[in-house]
């Protein structure tokens, strides 16, 4: 037999996670101040540590310290940049998508928004994004996906993301077991009332860009690789650019640091970590 | 809690090859057989199932939430969804539903989530990474095989906008759904712990899981 909660202890949860919800939403105006503006402001040459054009079908992958930041950029038209990362002390932790889009009640990340570990802890802030149209929830292409849709052209033969990240990881002492569900970027996918996904291609377009700054010392890794969704019939990814940018000391006022009670809980978390 | 519901004539309550009753905020695991049918049933109703799914003889492919979604092109989980694996292949089919709403975007809860969502007060409470943690330990395996899941019976609807919340369960008590073998696999369930949102209506309670063999055969 099974004993329930009382329904005062119920009421009480119940009274408090609508005050959560209605905060998390209130503060969501701060949490998003608009789309960065194109084109992306020029970075000092000095500090810039490694500058990495990287073709359509390929991966990269780098270590970052912590504060420095990554641009991932639409130089040369459009694609769509899928991103992984781990804890470069303890590779067990790991971008972690759920907890990211669910803590912050949206799916939809931009400038002001932060990307969470699968410990609580904050790996990315959206420092800089001129577009805020990627995707959480599809992540990237794999062999079948490919064979399916270049059906004719070779699609089995076409590079991948799955496969690209699977050479990462074993690069990076790690094994396929370890990669995380991932975050594409530049890839305007919008989910509708019934739950099916639509293709906004009006909302990404060459020179568009992304800041993300790193919260901690990781590997992080790319792939090139046309998104699932891409309605261009052709498999035809554009060179991506990715500019490792020397650390800066974030502001005590720091947007992605303060905007959402979110946000500053995951940040107290790495500074616990830290210690 | 309800009476059985019989949804083949050849599926009975007698005939089960497994029947297992999980306590509320319990870990859980089980392997089925390519051909049987497995039903998970939300006995008492608004109880989130967060369930994940590994082939048993190579632990390294697992259920793969993003491939899932991809396949189908849509974000829930219903009738016809076929259950993808990180290698591209269908693990499972589900066969039957008799709620209707099952989410695989909001992943499961943890300790460590909790405090970022809720609050640093909330760190010790019982949640289904460590529920997943345990019971995977038990195959051989860690915190690294835990990928995100899927939760059945939990009510995650993403707006047009990206807005998405946790809002109250639809499920009643006795609703099920039923999955299909398409490969020998590993089920591993988490029956949610979490009081601090709506998933379970705030009251955790026990669900069961039932298996047949092939009915064709
Ligand atoms: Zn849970």
């Amino acid at each position: 037999m099974h004993i329930r909660r009382s329904d005062e202890e119920i009421a009480a949860n119940r009274a408090r996670y609508e005050e959560h919800q209605k905060k998390g939403l209130e503060f969501a105006p701060k949490a998003l101040p608009g789309k960065s503006a194109k084109p992306a402001p020029a970075i000092d040459a000095k500090k810039i540590m490694h500058q990495e054009k990287l073709p359509g079908g390929w991966y990269w992958w780098t270590r970052v310290k912590l504060n420095e930041t990554l641009r991932i950029a639409l130089d040369d038209g459009f694609s769509t940049v899928s991103v992984v990362a781990w804890n470069a002390e303890d590779p067990s932790e790991r971008m972690n998508l759920p907890d990211t889009v669910k803590v912050q009640w949206t799916t939809g990340l931009g400038k002001g928004r932060v990307i969470f570990s699968d410990m609580g802890k904050v790996m990315f802030s959206i420092t800089e994004d001129s577009s805020g149209a990627h995707d959480v929830l599809m992540g990237g292409s794999t062999a079948s996906s490919n064979a399916k849709k270049y059906a004719g052209q070779n699609g089995p033969a076409l590079r991948n993301t799955r496969d690209n990240f699977v050479l990462i990881a074993t690069k990076a002492g790690l094994d396929k077991r370890d990669i995380p569900a991932a975050l594409a970027l530049f890839a305007p996918v919008r989910v509708d009332a019934d739950g099916r996904f639509e293709w906004k291609p009006d909302l990404v377009s060459e020179g568009d860009y992304v800041d993300l700054r790193a919260e901690m010392d990781m590997i992080v890794g790319f792939s090139n690789c046309p998104h699932p969704l891409d309605p261009n019939p052709v498999y035809a990814p554009n060179p991506v650019s990715i500019l490792r940018i020397a650390a800066l000391e974030p502001a005590a006022d720091d947007l992605c640091q303060t905007a959402t009670a979110e946000a500053i809980r995951g940040f107290e978390n790495n500074a616990f970590a830290a210690l | 809690m309800t009476s059985f519901i019989q949804t083949s004539p050849t599926r009975t309550l007698s005939n089960t090859a497994q029947d297992h009753y999980i306590a509320a905020e319990a870990p859980f695991s089980t392997f089925i057989k390519k051909g049987q049918v497995v039903r998970i049933e939300d006995s008492y109703g608004q109880q989130a199932v967060d369930t994940l799914f590994y082939n048993a003889h190579d632990f390294s492919e697992r259920y793969s939430s993003q491939d899932t979604m991809r396949e189908q092109g849509a974000a829930y989980i219903s009738t016809g969804t076929k259950v993808i694996s990180n290698e591209g292949r269908v693990m499972l089919t589900v066969t039957a539903d008799s709620c209707g709403r099952h989410d695989t975007s909001a992943g499961a809860c943890s300790c460590e989530s909790n405090t970022v969502r809720f609050g640093h007060y909330t760190k010790y409470l019982h949640a289904c990474r460590d529920n997943f943690v345990i019971e995977v330990s038990k195959h051989g395996m860690s915190k690294r095989d835990v990928v995100p899941n899927i939760n059945f019976f939990m009510n995650v609807p993403i707006e047009p906008s990206g807005e998405m919340t946790i809002v109250d369960g639809i499920s009643a008590p006795g609703d099920y759904v039923e999955l299909k073998a398409e490969m020998d696999v590993l089920l591993v369930i988490s029956n949610c712990p979490q009081i601090n949102n709506p998933c379970n209506g705030f009251d955790p309670t026990p669900i069961r899981v039932l298996v047949w063999d092939d009915e064709a055969a």
